[in-house]
């Protein structure tokens, strides 16, 4: 290919708070009757005020402090100005141009920084249902989604496929998951993408780093998608279409487009000279939030162990191979359940390899059964775990023979390696090998 | 028994109350009785509440039997018509919001009928509180009652009439730059502008967010005082509303003034008429008897603060004007006057990429400015003394085709509404033609108790707001 995708990301995320962002409603909103869950303030009755939800910021600074960002000691709200049906007020609430949390990044598998712009805070709008009553062609709305709580997420231009991207989405995911702000569940609305995509030719210029700061002169937004997948495909999409208006030398018209699931691509929703002023301004009825020191120390205190520490204890600490503890660390609950379990375990001699296959294999939903009764699913099935020195230092010897690689690692002082070899016997064991009696013959073996 | 109970104040009213002279049922049947009778020519209420008024001042009178002690148990209250009463009509004088019937009631109103208030009606204002002679009312014109041929002043122009017509015992106004004291002077009556975060701003339809303060109007400077004991205090529905503790308004009125520095600056008696002139120095003069010490103070000169105020204000109109939209409640935009159409482009403009830095912001650099230079002030002086107005009220008609007839009739209460600060307008005289003039104090913020103090002094050394015009 002659060129190379240039890709940034808006990604915004619902907030599980109890109540809504500048109100008391319940935020609660999915399924449940329309217009059940406002009052004033989320209608945009005359005089009603906006009183900032305390833990929804809190919680937007955690997301900022788990993505390494940034927490500027001034911050502020802005309105955000324009007419819309589905917005209250005839503006929303939002951050311009000081918001909570700047300059982070995130690190993808391939060592690749993806840089985040910034995390900002700001309200939901009420959702718009066009039906048809009585005959009539009608547009309802439902002010339940008025005014939740909503984090926007915005990368700078770094991914280049639409590998990449889906790849941070699906960490971004299981982040916000595991700081259990948000259920991040897509069909629900929870997350929401916006991918903007352009195409930079390649220069034959050695220096491809000069290359970066050289931006395209256009952009293609891609509004609203609600899955990874769809995403993926107008990526994909658009580069086939972007690809192809360049090669005839043309421009892509610098526009925001919507994916069409029907029609499996991407179609012109607002071109640029229909892009909206929104008249931002500070928003009077909020006052500005300056932050001690102290409290973003408090804020990041409250951190629960995120995906990708998490990931590296189970593999230390439970034996268990990449694809077992990426599998067990997909949600907080599971990880949690998984934990649980093996702490029943352990006076059963049931061994966390052998749980976290009965977990996966079992498809085990952890809202409707408890860890006690998985353990007690494979205790049942279990004639006990094998310590037996000679047989285990049989397979040993096996595993060392058959992974060449793992072994001069290793040697060559990558420590780490030893939980692939563990791996490999419980495997071999059907999970059943006492994890760190593997561990101690292993290391005789193959310390000199 | 007295047939003149509409004429009392609320703390004379509350005597005649406790030592059971009248009931409150009397109290309100007079009240209602001179809206009937004067209603016809000053025009001071949208709404009448009548019944529910009698309803309320029969539960008063239960109340009181029982011996229930509330600041204004029983007193018959007219209310600004911005302010959001759950089930009573809310228009802000506009046609928009004809029939709009809110579900909830403004903190305010809250706070007046936990102090056992007696709701009277809704007064009138300029529409949408754009004015200050109550001539953009979709509801008529509210004529002054010392001359019927003369504008209130506004946009709490119904209030500040009726309460000098005596049509109530005390009203609710609000202020963004003016809209308190500037039609309480014209009136003749007493109006407090507290501190911007002194009283909630939740339930009244939004004019200027970072300006509107909700404030007393009221015969007397001890009323005002009462008054904004049951207003002030933070509310958890007005994020900017202060954390700080009112003070005891009623507390300090009577301490002597000796000593206290009183800062007069030129820049505020510049193009202000001969009759304004003299008699706020002749009040001067008496409140120097009181003991104050008068000092020269340099102030910027207020005309400069009306372009910073247009600026801002216009941009906050503009977006808080949005909801208007006709989907929820109210009616389509087509029912917006020309005032609030003007003020919605303008704002527009000013907030609009490109010109958001040369406009708003800069405005907002400049009331940082004009803080700046009250603080110094505040410095050397405790409080400042000023014409309300350069005028004595306008004949009707006076602000039609003149788009900055506002901005010109605030100018000497703009700085310090820029500024946050409070201010009273006290009653000092009246012109050749029977007009009322008044001065303002203006104080740091949160010195309402101080601005309180001064004009309580004056007032009981003067016999001004024991006047009473023929009608």
């Amino acid at each position: 290919m002659k060129y190379t995708p240039v890709i940034g990301l808006e990604v915004h995320v619902e907030l599980k708070t109890l109540s809504k962002m500048f109100c008391g409603c319940s935020a609660d909103y999915f399924g449940k009757k329309p217009n059940t869950h406002t009052c004033p303030v989320c209608l945009g009755m005359p005089g009603a005020l906006p009183v900032p939800n305390r833990k929804a910021i809190e919680w937007c600074v955690m997301i900022g402090l788990a993505l390494n960002c940034e927490i500027p000691s001034f911050s502020k709200f802005d309105r955000k100005n324009y007419f819309y049906p589905d917005l209250a007020k005839g503006y929303q609430i939002s951050q311009y141009d000081q918001p909570f949390c700047i300059n982070g990044e995130i690190v993808l598998e391939n060592g690749k920084k993806i840089r985040i712009r910034r995390v900002h805070m700001e309200e939901d709008t009420a959702k718009l249902t066009h039906a048809i009553v009585d005959g009539e062609k009608v547009s309802l709305i439902d002010f339940n989604r008025s005014g939740i709580p909503l984090v926007e997420i915005v990368t700078e231009p770094d991914f280049e496929s639409e590998m990449e991207v889906i790849e941070y989405l699906k960490r971004l995911q299981q982040m916000v998951r595991h700081l259990g702000v948000s259920n991040a569940d897509m069909e629900k609305g929870d997350m929401r993408l916006e991918p903007n995509i352009s195409l930079q030719e390649i220069q034959n210029s050695k220096n491809q780093d000069a290359n970066k700061f050289q931006l395209p002169n256009y952009k293609v937004e891609v509004k609203n998608i609600n899955s990874f997948r769809f995403v993926g495909k107008a990526i994909e999409f658009e580069i086939k279409r972007q690809t192809e208006i360049l090669d005839k030398g043309e421009t892509p018209a610098q526009e925001t487009r919507g994916w069409n699931e029907g029609q499996n691509a991407t179609l012109s929703q607002r071109s640029k000279e229909e892009a909206h002023d929104y008249r931002y301004f500070p928003e009077p009825d909020i006052p500005p939030i300056r932050w001690e020191e102290f409290q973003i120390a408090n804020i990041k205190s409250q951190i629960p162990e995120l995906p990708d520490q998490k990931l590296e204890r189970f593999q230390k600490e439970y034996g268990l191979t990449d694809a077992q503890a990426i599998f067990l660390i997909e949600s907080r609950e599971m990880a949690v359940f998984f934990e649980k379990a093996v702490e029943e375990g352990k006076s059963k001699e049931v061994n966390p390899v052998q749980i976290a296959n009965q977990i996966a294999n079992r498809k085990i939903d952890v809202g409707k059964i408890s860890p006690e009764e998985v353990i007690s699913e494979i205790a049942g099935k279990t004639t006990g775990i094998i310590s037996d020195q000679a047989e285990l230092e049989k397979l040993a010897q096996e595993v060392i023979e058959e992974n060449p690689q793992a072994v001069s690692d290793f040697k060559a002082g990558k420590e780490k390696v030893i939980q692939v070899l563990i791996g490999a016997v419980m495997r071999k064991t059907a999970g059943k090998a006492d994890a760190n009696k593997v561990k101690e013959i292993l290391k005789t073996f193959l310390t000199p | 028994m007295n047939i003149d109970l509409n004429k009392l104040t609320i703390t004379e009213a509350k005597k005649g109350l406790a030592e059971k002279k009248f009931s409150s049922l009397d109290l309100t049947t007079a009240c209602l009785k001179r809206i009937n009778s004067v209603e016809p020519k000053v025009n001071a209420f949208v709404t009448v509440t009548e019944e529910e008024a009698l309803e309320q001042a029969k539960k008063a009178d239960q109340q009181l039997a029982k011996g229930v002690d509330l600041p204004l148990l029983g007193i018959p209250i007219s209310i600004k018509d911005n302010f959001c009463t759950a089930g009573v009509q809310t228009t802000a004088s506009s046609r928009v919001l004809e029939g709009f019937i809110p579900p909830y009631d403004a903190t305010v109103v809250v706070r007046l009928k936990e102090a056992g208030m007696v709701l009277l009606g809704k007064t009138n204002l300029d529409a949408w509180a754009h004015g200050s002679s109550t001539e953009t009312s979709d509801y008529g014109t509210t004529k002054n009652p010392w001359n019927i041929k003369h504008l209130p002043g506004g946009s709490s122009g119904g209030a500040a009439a009726s309460v000098a017509a005596d049509e109530t015992i005390a009203a609710i106004g609000s202020e963004t730059a003016g809209s308190i004291r500037q039609p309480s002077d014209w009136c003749g009556v007493v109006g407090l502008k507290p501190t911007y975060g002194r009283v909630s701003r939740y339930g009244v339809v939004a004019m200027a967010s970072s300006l509107d303060s909700p404030g007393p109007i009221t015969k007397s400077v001890a009323d005002a005082a009462l008054m904004l004991q049951v207003l002030a205090g933070q509310d958890r529905f007005d994020a900017t509303t202060s954390p700080k503790l009112p003070d005891d308004y009623l507390k300090n009125l009577t301490k002597k003034l000796t000593n206290l520095k009183v800062g007069v600056a030129d820049e505020y008696f510049d193009g202000v008429t001969e009759t304004v002139r003299e008699k706020v120095l002749e009040a001067l003069k008496q409140l120097e008897k009181l003991g104050v010490k008068l000092i020269k103070i340099k102030l910027f000169s207020p005309e400069y603060t009306i372009a910073i105020y247009t600026i801002l204000q216009r941009a906050e109109v503009s977006s808080n004007l949005a909801r208007y939209d006709g989907i929820r409640f109210g009616h389509s935009r087509d029912y917006f006057g020309s005032e609030a159409k003007r003020r919605i482009m303008l704002g527009t403009y000013a907030l609009s990429a490109g010109y958001y830095d040369q406009y708003y912001n800069k405005a907002q650099k400049v009331r940082t400015v004009i803080v700046e230079d009250f603080n110094k002030a505040f410095n050397e002086v405790d409080v400042i003394i000023a014409p309300t107005n350069p005028w004595t009220a306008l004949p009707l008609g006076a602000s039609q085709g003149n788009p900055m007839y506002g901005e010109m009739a605030d100018a000497l209460v703009e700085p310090s509404s820029i500024a946050g600060l409070p201010g009273i307008n006290v009653p000092c005289g009246f012109s050749k033609e029977g007009l009322p003039i008044g001065f303002q104090v203006i104080g740091p913020q949160f010195s309402e108790s101080l601005i309180l103090n001064v004009a309580y002094q004056f007032e009981q050394a003067t016999e001004f707001h024991n006047l009473k015009p023929t009608l």
